[in-house]
């Protein structure tokens, strides 16, 4: 039993189970007290209502993951940027909004091309290039108009308010976009060489570079996808809000930063897992039904609770990583002196 | 993937795979090479021989495109080539195991071997099952491991990851394969393993350049020896033609002169009574069953090449590494190393080698570069009196003959060799029973250095401390100690007292070849 649960601690996916079973447990709670949360659509609700968050922190997770301290501050700002772009050219042009989504798509993307730029080409610190484009971006937004834009585009409003009927319940454009983009990032960080070489640039940056790695180009990649998911959060966000706003996705990046984590992510770079991070969004999201659902408690719970959380959830990386070091002493030893038996 | 037999076996000089000729390389204020030469042919094992230091990894990186030559030319396979990245080299054909293992610990022991070229499926996706299939075949069958090749790199020990190092260059087609230190950490087994590996590699006409501290397996593997000293290029040797002292002799740059007097300085005669000893003792990699002790009044040398392990051996006696075994009794008193403060509450005092980044404190005066170190034995917050500080500085800038203007002056606008003298004063205003001297001489002017040698001498004889003399120019040691060990990868192989002290002994012991009267 001892030897089982060492492995289990040992084992690359041990911080995705302890994610799950957080989730299990949180979902098990709220099911168990409030009437009427244990239904799929509370379920489904989850992605629903999390859509942009998990589209921004799987495009976030790709930055820490790559290493050389990879973080990427801007995104909640382009998230502001690409909901107030789009109601500026829908309510003061006539180009339609398929063109104007494309459109903004490529807004951050930009962003995310001028971070990997100055991030590579500078080997400039990710923290302080990205808080110079958050504040860019977020500034920029405030110059296009610094009161509320509403979107009230006929078409766009019908996606806004399309659904996947599901049975009895149904998932919003969003989730499934969203979905979308958490299986993409997982194939592509499991089965391509770009995804393998941000995990090996992340671990360790000189022997990548020595294996043949082109750490510098697989590192701008890492951070235009985080601005093109930013952007794509962006345009989810909007089908949530119907507005652009100053004030949109404020802080944003730091509840990415979070889920992130508390998903398995490990901010010195290397590791990480999508369907992780993706379990890092729900746990928050229930977290919140499950004060929505208590009713008198004040949404400000949810920080309390994910606070501790990942204080929990860094001291539980540490203890993981310093037992995995012991593990791997001990079988040291053991070969040595199985050798020295020999 | 055979190459005829009498190819290997007749070779002219049109026959190198690689010629490197005339190659520079500048750091900004370094040479790290000037003019080195290199010649490789073939289904050989080419040695690359010099101290720490002389310029081998830095060759190593040069032909494998991780520093850019500042001039030279290297000629591979007939053409002229500049790699401007490790992949671009590794495509040419040139594969390397580098000194520390230059794998990703996070990622899995299969993927660590097949990066960059992993097997495709049908979508171009990463093929997983066949890529850690062709891993394990690749690993038992090479290399005898029987791994599981899906788990993180970083779950083995330091010796394993440099066996799937290796597995992961010999695997990719090389027509030259460099072993940059590939044996500090593997066992004897392992390196028997290495070794027929890189026999087996031979026969195929892969041409190996093999670095390796290692007298033993050099002459148990190598065919030809580039020899490296201080960035230069030293010449090239058959291994057979070679003896180990004349190995030696050239690394370190030194001529084999029997019979020389050398010692006529009037060196202390040590006391009775030991000061130190040292039982076993081990700090794993860096210092192995050291055994010593250190008489009162005594001045004893660590002489070995650099790279050696006579810092490691200081520091562990001054309690910056500590010891995984073995025991340190001061004045016939076990004690317990937790810190430097330990050691220095034991009254022991440690000049290290690089006074600029170890010693001086740049901003600060002479006056309180001298007190710093008694300062930190009383305790941070003892106040001593200002009066007691000009006293302290004074009486050391004059016993030592420091040459400042007065005590407030910055250390940092002194020579060297005075800067060195006020790092000892630090240490003497501690009054220690044993002071320790990492290369106190180098990089300072004639003059001084020997002032430096008396004032060791001087130490021991008058004050009855011990002293431990380290230093590169075996003439040194041999000018002021009165008992020298030999240092050879990282273990005292003998010890030679009085007349048996001289530069042949000292080398030849290095080489194996002298073992001392004892």
């Amino acid at each position: 039993m001892r030897n089982f649960i060492s492995n289990l601690v040992a084992s690359r996916f041990f911080q995705f189970y302890v994610t799950l079973a957080l989730f299990i447990v949180l979902f098990g709670i709220g099911s168990v007290s409030f009437d009427g949360f244990f239904s799929p659509q509370v379920f489904l609700n989850l992605f629903i209502d999390n859509a942009p968050l998990i589209i921004v922190t799987v495009g976030i997770t790709f930055t820490i993951l790559s290493g050389f301290g990879g973080i990427d501050l801007s995104v909640g700002a382009v998230v502001a940027l690409t909901c107030m772009s789009l109601a500026y050219l829908m309510r003061d042009t006539s180009i339609h909004p398929v063109w104007c989504m494309i459109m903004v798509l490529f807004i951050g993307t930009a962003v995310g091309t001028l971070n990997g730029f100055l991030i590579t080409f500078f080997r400039l610190q990710p923290f302080i290039v990205t808080l110079g484009t958050m504040f860019l971006c977020r500034g920029l937004t405030a110059m296009i108009s610094r009161d509320s834009v509403g979107i009230d585009n006929e078409f766009y409003g019908e996606l806004a308010f399309w659904s996947l009927p599901i049975g009895d319940c149904f998932l919003s454009l969003g989730a499934l976009i969203a979905l979308f983009v958490v299986l993409v990032a997982t194939l592509v960080l499991k089965y391509t060489s770009f995804g393998r070489g941000v995990y090996a640039i992340g671990g360790n940056e000189q022997s990548a570079r020595l294996m043949g790695l082109k750490a510098d180009a697989i590192r701008w990649k890492a951070y235009i996808i985080s601005g093109f998911c930013a952007s794509l959060g962006g345009i989810t966000y909007s089908w949530i809000m119907l507005s652009g706003y100053t004030q949109h996705g404020l802080g944003m990046e730091m509840e990415a930063i979070a889920s992130s984590v508390i998903g398995g992510t490990q901010l010195m770079g290397g590791v990480a897992f999508i369907p992780g991070t993706l379990l890092g969004v729900m746990i928050q999201g229930t977290i919140l039904t499950i004060i929505s659902f208590q009713g008198t408690l004040s949404a400000w719970w949810t920080k309390i609770v994910v606070g501790v959380l990942l204080c929990l959830f860094i001291v539980m990386q540490a203890v993981v990583t310093e037992h995995k070091n012991k593990l791997m002493n001990l079988k040291a030893e053991k070969s040595s002196k199985d050798k020295k038996h020999n | 993937m055979t190459v005829p037999q009498d190819s290997s076996a007749q070779n002219s000089p049109q026959d190198y795979i690689l010629r490197m000729r005339d190659i520079d390389m500048f750091f900004p204020g370094v040479k790290a090479l000037k003019g080195v030469s290199f010649n490789l042919k073939p289904g050989e094992i080419h040695s690359l021989m010099g101290e720490n230091g002389a310029g081998k990894s830095t060759l190593v990186k040069v032909l494998t495109g991780v520093y850019q030559k500042t001039g030279g030319h290297i000629v591979y396979d007939d053409h002229e080539i500049a790699p401007r990245t490790p992949l671009e080299s590794q495509q040419m054909g040139i594969s390397t195991v580098y000194q520390e293992v230059n794998l990703c610990a996070n990622l899995s022991v299969a993927e660590n071997i097949y990066i960059g070229r992993e097997p495709r499926g049908a979508l171009h996706n990463i093929d997983w099952k066949t890529m850690s299939h062709h891993a394990h075949a690749l690993l038992l069958e090479q290399l005898g491991l029987d791994l599981d090749v899906n788990q993180t790199l970083g779950f083995y020990p330091v010796a394993m990851q440099q066996m799937i190092a290796i597995a992961r260059a010999i695997d990719t087609q090389c027509k030259i394969l460099i072993l940059d230190e590939p044996t500090s950490s593997l066992s004897d087994k392992e390196t028997e393993k290495l070794f027929s590996i890189m026999r087996s590699l031979k026969q195929r006409g892969i041409a190996i350049i093999f670095i390796s501290h290692f007298l033993e397996q050099i002459y148990t593997i190598c065919d030809r020896i580039t020899i490296l000293r201080d960035g230069e290029y030293v010449g090239e040797y058959e291994v057979k033609s070679l003896p180990r002292i004349e190995l030696i002799s050239r690394m370190m740059g030194k001529e084999i002169k029997e019979d020389q007097i050398e010692s006529n300085l009037d060196k202390s005669k040590p006391q009775e009574q030991v000061f130190l000893k040292t039982t076993d003792v081990t700090v794993p990699g860096k210092v192995k069953d050291l055994n010593m002790e250190i008489k009162k009044g005594e001045v004893i040398g660590l002489a070995g090449l650099l790279g050696s392990g006579r810092t490691e051996i200081a520091e562990t006696l001054f309690g910056v590494m500590l010891k995984s075994e073995g025991e340190i009794n001061i004045d016939g008193v076990n004690v317990k190393i937790k810190s430097p403060m330990d050691m220095m509450m034991n009254r022991i005092a440690f000049c290290p080698e690089d006074r600029k980044v170890q010693g001086i404190i740049g901003d600060l005066s002479v006056r309180e570069n001298i007190i710093l170190a008694l300062q930190a034995k009383d305790g941070m917050f003892r106040h001593m009196p200002r009066s007691k500080q000009n006293e302290l500085a004074d009486y050391y800038i004059d016993l030592l003959r420091i040459k400042v203007s007065d005590r407030e002056q910055l250390i940092s606008n002194l020579s060297g060799g005075n800067q060195q003298k006020v790092i000892i004063a630090r240490w003497l205003a501690t009054q220690p029973a044993l002071l320790i001297l990492d290369e106190p001489t180098r990089g300072i002017d004639v003059g001084t250095k020997s002032e430096i040698e008396q004032l060791a001498v001087r130490l021991a004889k008058e004050q009855g401390m011990s002293v431990i003399f380290i230093s590169g120019e075996l003439g040194e040691e041999v000018r002021t100690c009165s008992r020298i060990l030999v240092i050879r990868d990282h273990e005292k192989i003998t010890e030679l007292a009085e007349d048996e002290i001289s530069t042949a002994h000292i080398m030849q012991a290095i080489a194996g070849d002298y073992h001392g009267h004892a």
